[in-house]
């Protein structure tokens, strides 16, 4: 492993205050040529601050930054772009309505002799660096015909397309399966031959120490550590990130079912999935795993009412019932999370309490009023349960963290006091804490006689927390594993296809 | 792959021929190669001011004070006529031009520095435009023997056997057309309009790019003033008033996506042209103008149910993709 002495980046004495808060209090950050470097923390420990510090959105009150030696002011992300720095952000931000090459090259477009933008040489360009990171992704594609993965590629041919020395990953996995991951990893591995330095923010533990040669640490905007990687283990980056050591990462289970409550039998759907029959009982957290795009979700928006089945039944309670909407769904006792918080579980200009009293307001509005003291009392019964942290109950949602967000989303419709809970990547993009948290609640709630249903993608909390486990792929189910001979090998197997599995 | 807009614009313009055809029915000289000509003559104004309004809808805002820009510069230019009859038409238009971009830039500060809405800066612009016309004239008209016979001249020029309006027209779609296909200033539109969030992250100003559309659109304004009181030969304070729905009409039926980010030259351009045969075909066949306001309203629901399906996202299709493998 190439280690060099001086670091292509470093930032020293960085501050970042926001109204009322300090983001950043003096961190130190070095990222070295050919390495890559995880900054780990909860959320809200000023990751992503940092990362807007170096890609220009933000502008630090102190501090220096230099790039190979020399200072540098990144006052717009042009500058960041110009220093050679570049990141692939947790979400996508590219253009949806744009082609693969112009999302690549928007901004830096080659030009032809007249300034004008030069698109058969954009397309050629973008096409061999499509084939460089090994993504077959036609560049004259609209970016919406893309899938998630492939999203990612574009990001990624983005950032080499500028020569950046310094590449920042936010949390580039949140959204990929597991076969994916491994295709970004060999990809990073790539990168890092290539000498750049990678600054690569992630939630999750395994994948920091497969590839991260160096480690550094932010709790509540301070630095707390740094080192390299093979000096430390996920005890002592989790007791530095919490500042107390976290045990037993999942609650414990309960063995008592109740009677079944929802049973499903043969749905189909002309072209997302097909014959999804399986029972739940009360008590019960029933997983579904696969691959990112195996149809779960979609699967999931039926069984809500969101669209409609082609054929199959299904029963609650031992009736049979045919959810026409999801007002319906909710009615008999069906509620589902959705996935992406932002576009379909929480509206963020709302205030905590009205969003958690939105589905509730039949019963805390009496005679078409709504009565603001059961708000409260209602919204404070379940942000309490879920502890969630917030100035106070009226503020927006928009203003609190993803983990937060998330609560309150579940905390909404726990409010309506289902039997069954469908929780769609329940933890995805939230920080330990929030996950322990919520993976507690979910424990409670089924020890309560709740059945709750959940999507995700992460075979650790598929395995430590459901109780039986479906594994889906390409709409089909092709898996049904109890918790007690569950091997995380047999899901991705399942999930895979056996032939690609044998190959990883 | 082919693009959606690609296919939107040819279906457009399968609807605009079936049109000319139905009408052709009726009266068969309305299909002739000099009553077309003259009625893309007729729509030039409304195809210079649609391109405007696209690359302003492009960055999703809205521009509701190009008419009453156009009205404005339009005085000004028949007044500055008037008064100096000496300055040669070619500065006129310029000035024209450069009138409508300044007027436009008013839009295009409030907007990037204040942070206003679009709609309401713009229909805050198009009551003050009107007014200054007023105030500005003083209610006087300039009539036809005011301005001088060069004034007059130039729209009804004909150079290869086409009117100079309808050469403003071609000149200003192919200006555009390079502008946003092949410069970075015009990509940048698509970009704002797409994604903000992530233009930001690459280094593209937004509020800025704001700017840049409004006074492009409020440049091509002041040109199609000039153009309006030179065919028309008469300025007075409520020249094109009510317009700026036409052009956005044009726009929305030319399946500029209203939320920003998607639109095309050859849609704009067909959207105008498509209210123009309207307007021009029904005196010829018959039907009472009154008829055409309520078909312009019923074509453009039809553009947008027709792009809001389009533009639904379709299901991933996983299980086909299961069958091919």
């Amino acid at each position: 492993m190439p280690v060099e002495l001086s670091p292509v980046l470093s930032m020293q004495g960085i501050v970042k205050d926001f109204p009322g808060v300090r983001a950043l209090s003096s961190v130190s950050l070095e990222l070295y040529a050919g390495e890559v470097t995880a900054l780990v923390g909860e959320n809200g420990a000023g990751k992503s601050t940092v990362v807007k510090v170096l890609t220009g959105i933000y502008q630090p009150d102190q501090g220096a930054i230099t790039v190979t030696g020399v200072a540098r002011q990144l006052t717009t992300p042009k500058d960041a772009a110009r220093a050679g720095i570049t990141a692939i952000h947790q979400e996508t931000v590219l253009f949806d309505d744009l082609s693969v090459a112009e999302n690549i090259f928007i901004g830096h477009a080659p030009v032809t002799r007249l300034g004008l933008v030069n698109w058969q040489k954009m397309n050629d360009d973008a096409a061999a660096l499509l084939e460089r990171i090994g993504a077959s992704v036609n560049p004259k594609a609209l970016l919406k015909d893309l899938g998630i993965a492939n999203k990612h590629l574009v990001a990624i041919a983005r950032a080499l397309s500028i020569d950046a020395r310094v590449v920042i990953m936010d949390e580039p996995t949140a959204a990929l399966s597991q076969k994916e991951i491994e295709e970004l990893y060999l990809l990073v591995e790539q990168l890092k031959s290539d000498g750049k330095a990678i600054l690569f923010i992630s939630h999750k533990f395994d994948e920091i120490f497969r590839i991260a040669d160096r480690y550094t640490v932010f709790r509540d905007g301070e630095l707390i550590g740094d080192g390299l990687i093979n000096d430390t283990n996920s005890a002592d980056l989790i007791q530095m990130m919490v500042g107390r050591t976290v045990e037993g990462v999942f609650p414990p289970r309960t063995n008592d079912l109740g009677n079944l409550i929802l049973q499903v039998n043969n749905y189909s759907h002309p072209t997302e999935f097909e014959d999804i029959s399986f029972s739940l009982n009360r008590g019960e957290i029933l997983g579904f795993y696969g691959l990112v795009g195996a149809g779960r979700s979609e699967c999931m928006h039926a069984l809500f009412g969101i669209t409609r089945p082609s054929a199959g039944h299904m029963s609650i309670d031992g009736e049979l019932v045919s959810l026409k909407s999801p007002a319906d769904a909710i009615a008999h006792g069906l509620v589902y999370v959705p996935e992406d918080r932002g576009k379909q579980g929480a509206i963020t200009a709302l205030s905590i309490v009205d969003n958690i009293a939105l589905p509730s307001l039949q019963n805390t509005s009496h005679k078409g009023f709504v009565r603001m003291a059961h708000e409260f009392a209602l919204a404070r019964k379940f942000t309490q349960r879920l502890e969630l942290k917030a100035a106070a109950l009226d503020q927006p949602v928009g203003e609190l963290s993803g983990g937060n967000q998330q609560k309150v989303v579940i905390a909404k419709w726990l409010a309506t006091q289902p039997a069954i809970i469908i929780l769609d990547e329940p933890t995805k993009g939230i920080d330990i804490g929030s996950k322990a948290a919520v993976h507690a609640f979910m424990r409670e709630l089924a020890s309560q006689g709740l059945a709750v249903i959940m999507v995700s993608s992460e075979i650790p909390e598929i395995i430590g927390m459901s109780d039986r486990i479906i594994v889906m792929r390409e709409g089909r189910q092709v898996a049904e594993v109890g918790r007690d001979d569950v091997t995380p090998e047999a899901l991705v197997k399942a999930a895979a296809g056996i032939e690609e599995a044998s190959v990883a | 792959m082919k693009s959606l807009t690609l296919s939107r614009d040819a279906l457009l313009a399968l609807a605009l021929i079936a049109l000319v055809g139905l009408v052709y029915l009726r009266f068969p000289a309305f299909a002739s190669p000099n009553s077309l000509l003259g009625v893309f003559n007729d729509t030039s104004i409304l195809i210079i001011l649609a391109l405007g309004q696209m690359a302003v809808i492009l960055t999703r805002c809205i521009d509701l004070s190009m008419a009453s820009n156009l009205a404005l510069v339009g005085m000004c230019t028949a007044m500055l006529n008037s008064a100096l009859p000496s300055i040669p038409i070619p500065i006129l238009v310029f000035l024209a031009m450069f009138l409508g971009a300044l007027l436009g830039s008013i839009n295009g500060i409030l907007v990037w520095k204040l942070d206003i809405p679009p709609i309401v800066v713009t229909l805050g612009t198009l009551t003050i435009f009107r007014g200054l016309i007023f105030l500005l004239s003083e209610g006087q008209w300039v009539n036809a023997h005011e301005m001088s016979p060069a004034f007059k001249a130039l729209p009804r020029l004909s150079i290869f056997g086409i009117p100079a309006l309808s050469w403003f027209a071609i000149l200003c779609i192919a200006g555009m057309y390079v502008l946003l296909t092949r410069t970075h200033y015009g990509r940048a539109f698509y970009a704002v309009g797409g994604n903000p969030n992530a233009a930001v992250y690459t280094g593209i100003d937004v509020g800025r790019t704001r700017f840049n559309a409004f006074v492009l659109s409020g440049a091509l304004s002041g040109i199609a003033g000039y153009l309006w009181v030179s065919r028309y030969a008469v300025a007075y304070v409520d020249i094109a008033a009510g317009f700026e729905l036409d052009v956005v009409a044009a726009c929305v039926i030319g399946g500029i996506s209203i939320a920003g980010g998607m639109g095309s030259i050859g849609g704009a351009v067909l959207g105008a042209l498509f209210l123009g045969v309207i307007k021009n075909a029904l005196p010829v066949v018959n039907i009472s103008p009154f008829w055409q306001q309520a078909i312009s309203g019923a074509a453009i629901i039809v553009a947008v149910i027709f792009n809001a399906r389009s533009e639904r996202r379709l299901g991933r299709i996983i299980l086909k993709k299961a069958e091919q493998i």
